[in-house]
């Protein structure tokens, strides 16, 4: 078992996510960064649909009942284990049985992942164990007091290798074309790939808000709701983007300018507030 | 048939055809064929959004979507779901004078119908039935309730559905059912899934 001690700004349960229900409804949901959380996974020699703690913004504090071997992958974190010296992100890290741990606040990014080996091991809910925070399936978001266990090992050697650096870059963000690119004037699609856009306060799993350029359109209809995927960024009334994450709905009744390159999406999910995204259409 | 297809990123399309009946018609020929591939299907107002795994698995969806012919009949494919259904609801009375008919009217033209759930949105298993009568066609609340109780029975604009949990709502309330409407822990969740044929059943309070 592991207890929340405290679950910091936003901490839940998360693996690849729900799919094949999206018509009833409910999204995929999953790690914002499904990249890092992989990551995480392989450090400790988890089966990649092993669910770990996603942290928002660190401060994440738990107790170990057991000796047991984590990772934190992702925004990177410097763990503290009470009572030992500190330790950095993206190494495989052994816990002695009952002790203490807390993840700092991330030094650049936003989201952390931490991998226990054998995986967050609480019941799955429509195939997944992640906290959807707008459908409202999967486990609730953590709170001081939970306790979670920890699965069967998945046996075999942990891999030992070189994890990638944390992926933060100030490339331009690769779009391609969303469904209703012909809704828009010749100079919002310019506009969208000159940027900046900034990222806003009020963005979560749901979505990142974005705000710059006005993007205009050719006409005001009312667009009748229609599906919706990750890394589709849609244009509201006000003309401002809006790129949604893991946990969008199913569908959405503003349209869709461009779909952010699945490659990128960990890049979206990582942006604080306040950081300055640019665009190119791929 | 002629539909368009709108791309949307490198592994999904929006496929655009004409009205709600041939996106369900569409949704549910389509997945029937059980495609390689393809992880979602999800119908919508007058669109089928297709997502796959890879972008191969779009290859080949033009040539067949342009063998789907529409019958007119959407839901002769999908289950018959009937719901009990207590005619008590806050807004009958406000719903009979804006339709100009007694309360008597409005339960049995609402539950005369036989409807086709055309998709799902707004939360989990809430599904949007089409074939509601014409003179009950009327606007949102202007204002929309903070709670709306869960299986309550509500119209607004064409569309009457059940509100599968408790949650804000604008619709106008004609009733309320005990069925679950949703169960994430059940084999299949939701009660009515898109496709699928719902009456409902006046039963006493």
């Amino acid at each position: 078992m592991i207890e929340i001690c405290d679950p910091g700004p936003l901490a839940t349960i998360q693996d690849r996510g729900r799919h094949g229900w999206a018509h009833l409804g409910v999204g995929h949901s999953g790690a914002a960064d499904r990249a890092a959380l992989a990551l995480a996974n392989r450090l400790v020699g988890n089966d990649p649909d092993a669910a770990a703690i996603e942290c928002t913004f660190g401060g994440l504090g738990l107790t170990v009942e057991v000796a047991c071997l984590i990772a934190v992958a992702g925004a990177p974190c410097v763990v503290h284990v009470v009572d030992g010296p500190p330790v950095g992100h993206q190494q495989p890290i052994a816990i002695p049985a009952g002790a203490t741990l807390k993840l700092s606040a991330p030094s650049v990014g936003l989201r952390t992942y931490l991998a226990v080996r054998g995986g967050i091991d609480v019941p799955a809910v429509m195939g997944s164990r992640s906290t959807d925070t707008l459908s409202g399936v999967g486990p609730p978001a953590l709170a001081a007091g939970d306790r979670l266990p920890i699965g069967a090992h998945p046996g075999g050697a942990v891999p030992t290798e070189f994890a990638p650096a944390f992926p933060e870059s100030n490339e331009r963000i690769r779009l391609w074309p969303g469904p209703r690119r012909d809704w828009f004037h010749d100079d919002a699609l310019r506009a969208l790939t000159t940027g900046p856009y900034i990222t806003q306060s009020s963005s979560n799993r749901v979505g990142v808000r974005l705000l710059g350029e006005p993007l205009r359109r050719t006409d005001s209809r009312d667009l009748p709701s229609e599906g919706l995927i990750e890394g589709a960024v849609q244009v509201h009334a006000d003309g401002q983007p809006l790129v949604f994450l893991a946990d969008h709905g199913t569908t959405g009744g503003y349209p869709v300018i461009a779909v952010v390159d699945p490659g990128d999406l960990p890049r979206i999910a990582q942006a604080r507030p306040g950081r300055a995204l640019t665009f190119r259409w791929r | 048939m002629n539909a368009r297809i709108l791309p949307c990123g490198p592994t999904a399309v929006v496929i655009e055809v004409h009205g709600t009946d041939q996106a369900i018609e569409l949704s549910m020929w389509l997945r029937a064929r059980e495609l390689a591939g393809v992880t979602e299907l999800v119908p919508a107002a007058t669109t089928v959004l297709v997502q796959t795994s890879t972008a191969a698995a779009l290859a080949g969806l033009d040539a067949l979507v342009a063998e789907f012919e529409p019958t007119g009949r959407p839901g002769i494919t999908g289950q018959l779901v009937a719901i009990d259904t207590v005619y008590d609801g806050e807004d009958l009375d406000d719903v009979a004078t804006a339709a100009g008919i007694s309360v008597e009217a409005v339960v049995a033209l609402h539950s005369e119908a036989t409807y086709v759930a055309a998709f799902c949105g707004f939360v989990p298993g809430f599904a949007y039935l089409t074939g509601l009568a014409p003179q009950l066609q009327l606007p949102r609340r202007s204002s929309p309730r903070p709670r709306v109780p869960a299986g309550s029975v509500a119209i607004a604009t064409s569309f009457t559905g059940v509100y599968p949990t408790a949650s804000p709502g604008g619709w106008n309330l004609l009733g309320r059912t005990e069925a679950t409407m949703w169960d994430d822990h059940r084999e299949r969740p939701a009660l009515v899934e898109p496709g699928d044929r719902v009456r409902f059943v006046p039963v006493g309070r």
